[in-house]
């Protein structure tokens, strides 16, 4: 496989045409949940991603929306993201946060077995990290999120 | 590389039929005066470089001469009574009057600066600082007041775009442009509504990096001229690749950057008409810019010293004068020539399915600098996908986010020439990108 294509691995090119969570849902309040929405930009190529984030009164990620322009890296990357955290305690989505950032750092070697599991498509982006360039596309929506919840108030709460 | 270029600048557009080419043999031996070009790239490719409007490649003599610089001359300009700080200061001087040279004007309306976003803020600076009164009775010409305007147009780069705004906000002059037609050109169908009495400034770009088109300066400088507004030129992708002659041209201001006409980084430079420096106050203060310093008060140099405060970047000024003779003992005739054969071998990607170009469609004042988008695929991966063939585009909104949203997309691919660029690289690039959409199973 050549570099080219490690990067666009087919579970890349797949959630790049098909998106999950795409599409911003109304966050009606629903009692005891939390909410909260970023807008996130990359100015160096004009990429963005708008994200919602619903948090359950148990510190559970109950639905991710979003909506963006941009490469395919940046739109798959936020589609994986959505599809990996969606029912996930905030304490596990901090800990995939900080899987996928060593992953981009990790110039392609990738990070073994256990925390590639853990990563499930995400770990698709290990040939992302081997182009420098491109690894703020693959962080873009792993930044709305964070910041998205951090505006819900689910983490000063925790 | 022969000089066989006898016509003078400014004498011809690109595209004239009269001008000098540049053959075979003539562009293998540029090609060779240029060391970066000889590398390869992902996997030992040859490297085809069509990035030039971002930053050119630069040949060896203008690497050479900054390094002789540095080994043999390296000293203060403009002070010391030494024979270094003689040699240093010639050396800085003659670069000056090569670029002046260069360009049509005369040594003392060259400024050096950083690059073309300085020079472009020293004079909006200069509008702010006489607008606050410095430079007292001879700036007047650079007051602005609420009611004045200043006119960009929708096609510029954001280093002369972002400035104006802030002038306009620091003066409460109003802002107002210049729209762009669909095919990429400047629509001056509304411009005696635009530009008026009111328009103390016209700020434009003479080349497009986006779509390549060549503004009509004489048409613009003319209009201004009727209203007395002062008019400033960004002349960064023009003076590399066509021939340009400033007095010609009748502009009041230019800017030009040094790395984009196969020179250094670090060093650009403004040109002023030489009545109009001299009446501008300066925006950067400090050594080297003054005539007498008191605890009080301090007189300033005359133009060009008074603009070019504190150390100056002398081994890039040096080289960006070895640049500007490079270029003309090449001859910007043929240069321009080589550009629109170019133009042409790049706009035929238009042909292949999918493929949009953002700009004008024929040869006629363009310049060989050509945004396009793929249908389905973004920029991004575009220029990803050429990269792996070994060919450098530039992507994204190459600083100029309002001219992309007038085409209503995000980001672009962009291909552009230097004089280094060959009809063969150009090809290659072709057939690379008409792979790009079955790479990602475009439909």
């Amino acid at each position: 496989m050549s570099t080219l294509e490690q990067m666009y691995q087919q579970v890349i090119l797949d959630h790049a045409k098909r998106p999950v969570g795409h599409g911003l849902v109304d966050l009606a309040a629903v009692e005891g949940h939390l909410a909260g929405e970023s807008h996130q930009v990359n100015p160096t190529c004009g990429d963005e991603v708008t994200l919602r984030v619903d948090v359950t009164p148990e510190g559970t990620v109950a639905g991710v929306s979003w909506e963006g322009q941009g490469c395919s890296i940046s739109q798959a990357s936020v589609s994986v993201m959505t599809s990996l955290v969606e029912g996930v305690p905030l304490a596990e989505v901090a800990r995939l946060d900080g899987l996928f950032h060593d992953l981009m750092s990790s110039r392609g070697k990738g990070l073994g077995d256990e925390a590639e599991d853990a990563l499930g498509d995400a770990a698709a982006f290990t040939g992302v990290s081997q182009y420098p360039a491109r690894i703020k596309c693959a962080l873009l929506g792993w930044a709305a999120l964070k910041d998205s919840l951090a505006r819900s108030g689910a983490l000063a709460t925790r | 590389m022969t000089t066989t270029d006898t016509v003078r600048p400014g004498d011809i557009a690109p595209g004239d039929a009269t001008a000098v080419e540049i053959s075979t043999t003539e562009l293998a031996a540029v090609r060779a005066d240029f060391p970066l070009l000889e590398r390869t790239v992902r996997g030992g490719q040859p490297l085809v470089y069509l990035d030039s409007a971002a930053t050119s490649q630069k040949p060896q003599v203008v690497l050479d001469t900054e390094v002789d610089f540095y080994e043999q001359r390296n000293a203060a300009v403009h002070r010391g009574a030494h024979q270094l700080a003689e040699e240093a200061t010639e050396a800085f001087e003659q670069a000056r009057a090569a670029v002046a040279a260069f360009v049509g004007a005369d040594d003392g309306e060259i400024v050096w600066q950083s690059g073309a976003t300085a020079a472009i803020n020293v004079v909006a600076y200069a509008f702010s600082n006489a607008t606050l009164g410095r430079g007292g009775e001879a700036a007047a010409r650079f007051r602005l007041a609420p009611g004045d305007e200043i006119l960009v147009t929708e096609a510029e780069h954001h280093a002369n775009l972002v400035p104006w705004q802030e002038l306009s906000a620091r003066t409460g002059a109003t802002l107002r442009w210049i729209p762009v037609t669909d095919d990429g050109r400047l629509d001056l169908s509304d411009l005696d509504t635009l530009l008026t009495e009111r328009t103390k400034v016209l700020a434009f770009g003479h080349v497009s990096n986006v779509t390549g088109a060549v503004a009509p300066v004489a048409t613009l400088v003319a209009a201004a001229q009727r209203v007395g507004a002062l008019t400033v030129l960004d002349a960064c992708q023009s003076v590399p690749n066509m021939p340009v002659n400033f007095h010609e041209l009748g502009v009041d201001f230019a800017a030009f950057s040094g790395h984009k006409m196969l020179g250094p980084t670090g060093v650009g430079a403004l040109y002023g008409r030489r009545e109009l420096l001299a009446a501008m106050p300066p925006t950067i203060t400090g050594g080297s810019m003054v005539e007498v310093v008191t605890m009080e008060s301090t007189t300033y140099a005359p133009p060009p010293q008074r603009f070019e405060a504190g150390t100056q970047m002398v081994a890039q000024a040096v080289g960006m004068g070895c640049a500007a003779q490079y270029l003309g003992e090449l001859g910007m005739a043929g240069v321009a020539r080589h550009e629109t054969e170019l133009a042409a071998e790049l706009l035929k990607i238009a042909e292949i399915p999918g493929v949009r170009v953002i700009g004008p469609l024929d040869t006629a004042d363009r310049l060989a600098v050509v945004s396009f988008v793929v249908d389905g695929v973004h920029a991004h991966d575009v220029g990803q996908v050429l990269d792996d063939k070994g060919i450098a585009v530039r992507v994204g909104h190459h600083c100029a986010q309002p001219l992309h949203r007038r085409f209503g997309v995000a980001a672009t691919a962009r291909a552009s020439a230097s004089v280094y660029t060959t009809v063969e690289e150009v090809v290659a690039f072709r057939e690379a990108l008409a792979g790009v959409r079955a790479f990602f199973g475009a439909e």
